[in-house]
């Protein structure tokens, strides 16, 4: 018997070396990513609007050593937020993203390039990026440089006339750390620059006005040409005790408008048997007013600057999150070697703490409720690895 | 900017104390649970609404610049 119990313990060491090496090529940052296709239905609904529309990406190795991917996806929107509401009419658009991109490896590097084209009938966008991915220390560690540069052409819908220019930079660094062997983070810092025409060309702030009928009227935002901002952030993920994981985010963000944000998020993941994955979430956001934010200026021209945006204004966000995932059985899609579909549905809360409800027509100006809103994003695609 | 540079120095710390993980300890490291963009499909389109409607970009994980859309 001893033979055989050689041979069999001989046998278990080349499948568990096997099996290391595989898993160590999953762990390992310098290998491509599997090919794979994603199908995604996406919708927003909160606040008066709602946007939905499909997404695709596809991804494809030639070789060991090269990638491709496209993505095409669609907003369709239909808006009629309190903006809206408040100094214009219900709208409908559309707005179509084409993204193409490339990875190329060698040996631990990584470099990618990407390319983004988004077009609606008043904005036109592109955006180049490249970044490069180096794994050191036995792949423990992984830095990444990037950078991006897009040029965003902004339109207004009536006015043939009117055409602005933004230019878009974006600076990035991230640190990614196998810890233990049940704990991996990441340190991600990005810094943005923007120069351009930066404001929304329909939005309006509104001040006191005694010759208006309800005390203020509107007149056209005014925004600075540059907006520089730094974001830094902190991720990990702990492989819990039993099969299932804990993730924490954090980051913090500061720009030159003078607002400050920070948020945190926590998500607990559980396998459930071969074929289930449930995800639970919870993330936390709050941010403080750009300097020029006000919501109701105290008369005409008040500032050089002004905004009545309430995304530059103070306010905190509660998003709970649920997800489930299914591996579906491979003999009802043998063509892929694997398939998921999956349900994730997001629950946003949103209360500000100096934009208000306007709509409140009964209220004295600056007197009016703050304005909140829920919003609900749900996320049902399906994916495909072949 | 002071929560900033602690966010770095944690930072800092934190890669400052690299254990060896050996290949074969990998083994809970490749579950897909444990991947920070198991998804890419969806986590980008969740990104997108965060900075719709969000002052704050950027560090939050995802590649590539914004489309300027929001």
């Amino acid at each position: 018997m001893a033979p055989v119990g050689v041979a069999v313990a001989a046998t278990k060491r080349v499948i568990f070396a096997l099996a290391a090496l595989a898993l160590m090529t999953v762990a390992r940052a310098e290998v491509l990513a599997p090919d794979r296709l994603d199908v995604m239905y996406h919708s927003y609904d909160g606040g008066g609007a709602t946007i939905d529309g499909p997404s695709i990406l596809v991804r494809k190795n030639i070789g060991t050593n090269v990638a491709v991917s496209a993505n095409y996806y669609v907003d369709m929107v239909s808006s009629a937020s309190i903006d809206v509401l408040a100094t214009a009419s219900e709208y409908s658009e559309e707005r179509t993203e084409y993204s193409v991109g490339t990875e190329f490896l060698h040996d631990r590097t990584i470099i990618r390039a990407g390319y983004t084209s988004s077009d609606e009938n008043d904005y036109q966008a592109q955006t180049g990026s490249v970044s490069i991915s180096q794994a050191f220390f036995g792949d423990l560690t992984t830095l990444t440089f990037g950078v991006s540069y897009g040029e965003d052409v902004v339109g207004q819908n009536g006015n043939p006339e009117f055409e602005e220019e933004v230019r878009r930079r974006r600076y990035q660094v991230n640190l990614s750390q196998i810890l233990t062997k049940s704990l991996i983070a990441a340190v991600n810092v990005e810094s943005a620059v923007d120069e351009g025409f930066l404001n929304n060309p329909y939005r309006q702030v509104r001040y006191l006005d005694p010759n208006a009928a309800q005390g203020y009227s509107y007149q056209r935002e005014i925004y600075p040409e540059t907006r520089n901002s730094d974001a830094a952030s902190l991720r990990a993920i702990y492989y819990l005790p039993y099969r299932a994981s804990l993730r924490a985010d954090y980051r913090y963000y500061e720009d030159s408008w003078g607002i400050e944000a920070d948020n945190w998020e926590l998500r607990y993941t559980h396998p459930w048997g071969q074929r289930w994955l449930f995800e639970l979430k919870y993330r936390n956001y709050q941010q403080s007013a750009a300097d020029f934010y006000s919501d109701l200026f105290p008369y005409r021209d008040a500032q050089n600057f002004m905004a009545r945006d309430k995304e530059l204004s103070d306010y905190t966000s509660d998003n709970i999150g649920l997800g489930i995932t299914y591996n579906v059985p491979e003999k009802w899609l043998w063509v892929f070697e694997k398939s998921t579909v999956n349900l994730y549905w997001d629950h946003f809360q949103f209360d500000y703490q100096s934009f208000r409800n306007v709509l409140d027509t009964e209220a004295a100006p600056g007197e009016e409720p703050f304005y909140n809103f829920d919003a609900n994003v749900i996320r049902f695609y399906f994916s495909f690895w072949y | 900017m002071i929560r900033l540079a602690l966010v770095c120095m944690g930072l800092l710390l934190m890669t400052g104390c690299s254990p060896w993980v050996k290949p074969y300890e990998r083994e809970n490291l490749a579950d897909e649970i444990m991947s920070f963009d198991r998804d890419p499909i969806a986590s980008t389109y969740l990104h997108h609404v965060y900075e719709a409607r969000e002052a704050a970009r950027g560090a939050d994980g995802a590649s590539g610049g914004g489309c300027g859309c929001n």
